[in-house]
């Protein structure tokens, strides 16, 4: 199973109304990726690390979710700052570093770390089921929705698949090694993981099916919109606009 | 047997069907259900008793013959959907049902598709769970049951749409005693429920139905092969 550990919480964040938590995450990530000022970025970033600290999620986890994004970014820093026409502030060998392309580098880093940040604070916090039904309540196509759901179901359903046909090898002594058996077996393994998960797919589509599914996935626990989801969502608008008006 | 005079409200005339490049699971088969019967259906494995239930849902489409239930005849996706609404299928395995997080969600995916207002499919949900035994199972993690449970739980999401015929595939593989028990107590403490079991388990089907088929090279061998607690013998053919 896929864990959604971060959802499991209880913090002002997690008791948010997931619609407003989608809403702010939206406006947040747009005005952080077309500002370029250095100062409203830094304050991005604190609102984010902030929020994070609200949500009171596990560090540990949190770090290791950075870490995958930051290895996309590292490839950034080995190619920019050696890319990017501008003043030439150092020579290395044949390479020349720019303060553009540093500059340039460090403004993403900043801003995909805002961004990764506030959408863990803000919709990791809530679980994917409720994430969709907020989608649905914000009226967004009914298609995109059941995209979305169906994506996460079947991640779901070829991850256990995985973990059964792993077993399945580990119990009759399978050790990954370097040679052929194993890459073989590791071939087998996923040709086959997919064959299956796209067979169980059909099957739960059909079960669906059965009970009465016609495309529309309803709701059974509706989210009641408090006050405190109101002022607490104006509140971290009005901080993010505050943030363009930053020099 | 006045039930009967009404006609079928499952008839399969004629029908073919096979899988793509294997040979015919069914060939001019012919089949009728009553309201009111409740009947086994044994066979080897593959010999297509699954597949009937799947023709029977419309997840199959059959390359001749003709589909009627409720006195309707059955063609296209659309057809089927009426027929969803009131026969209800409960799939062999139960991760192939499940897929909501709770319990409460899924059984109340079914009554929700129905259009049941709020209220009702609550009201649904507290009834499903206590008939079946699983009172306080509401916000139970579906994929943290147990095996027994989810098997439970499987036939809660399609009792909750409180159909008029059940379709039940091997109800009881891999069940323990207990469990057993308490399927063959709730479908026998429903008299007025039809349905179709498909089962190996002779003593469950001795327990719950009144005849027994035996389904063989695509044929339903009209002769039975038992006749249970309260079935009356009526000639050799006897769907008739």
């Amino acid at each position: 199973m896929i864990k959604e550990k971060f959802s499991e919480g209880d913090s002002l964040l997690h008791r948010l109304d997931p619609r407003v938590k989608i809403i702010v995450a939206l406006f947040f990530s747009v005005i952080v990726a077309v500002t370029d000022k250095y100062t409203s970025l830094s304050v991005a970033l604190l609102f984010a690390v902030g929020a994070v600290a609200v949500a009171r999620l596990e560090t540990k986890e949190i770090i290791s979710r950075l870490l995958v994004v930051n290895s996309f970014i590292f490839l950034l820093w080995l190619m920019l700052p050696f890319t990017f026409p501008g003043k030439n502030i150092y020579t290395l060998g044949p390479l020349n570093i720019s303060q553009e392309g540093i500059k340039y580098a460090l403004l993403i880093t900043i801003k995909s770390n805002s961004i990764i940040l506030a959408g863990i604070a803000l919709l990791s916090t809530s679980s994917i089921f409720n994430l969709v039904h907020a989608l649905r309540h914000l009226h967004l196509p009914d298609k995109l929705v059941q995209l979305f759901f169906f994506t996460y179901r079947y991640i779901h359903t070829i991850h256990s698949e995985y973990i059964r046909l792993n077993n399945a090898l580990k119990i009759r002594g399978f050790k990954a090694q370097t040679n052929l058996h194993t890459y073989k077996t590791y071939a087998y393994l996923v040709g086959m993981m997919l064959v299956r998960s796209y067979d169980r797919s059909k099957r739960v589509y059909n079960a669906m099916l059965c009970r009465g599914f016609k495309g529309k996935l309803w709701t059974l626990n509706h989210f009641v919109f408090k006050k405190s989801d109101f002022v607490t969502g104006m509140v971290m608008i009005s901080c993010i606009m505050g943030l363009v008006l930053l020099p | 047997m006045k039930e009967k005079e009404k006609g079928s409200v499952i008839k399969l005339v004629d029908l073919s069907f096979a899988y793509p490049s294997r040979d015919y699971v069914f060939k001019k088969f012919n089949f009728d259900f009553f309201k009111g019967e409740r009947i086994g259906l044994v066979g080897l494995n593959g010999s297509g008793k699954t597949t009937l239930f799947h023709l029977i849902m419309g997840l199959l489409n059959p390359s001749g013959g003709k589909i009627e239930i409720f006195g309707k005849e059955r063609k296209v996706e659309n057809d089927f959907v009426e027929v969803r609404e009131k026969i209800g299928l409960v799939f062999q395995d139960p991760d192939d049902q499940l897929f909501s997080p709770t319990v409460a969600e899924d059984i109340a995916f079914g009554p929700l598709n129905l259009r049941k207002n709020h209220q009702e499919t609550k009201e649904i949900l507290k009834e499903t769970l206590e008939t079946l035994g699983l009172a306080g199972f509401e916000d139970r993690i579906t994929y943290n049951l147990s095996y027994g449970e989810k098997r439970l739980v499987s036939l809660a999401t399609v009792w909750a749409m409180q159909p008029e015929i059940l379709l039940l595939d091997e109800p009881t593989i891999w069940l323990d005693e207990g469990t057993i028990e308490k399927i063959v107590q709730i479908l026998n403490s429903h008299p007025h429920l039809s349905y179709i079991i498909i089962s190996h388990d002779k003593k469950f089907l001795k327990e719950t139905t009144n005849y027994t088929y035996l389904m063989d090279n695509g044929k339903i061998n009209k002769k039975y092969v038992s006749v249970n607690f309260s079935g009356v013998v009526r000639g050799k053919n006897i769907i008739y």
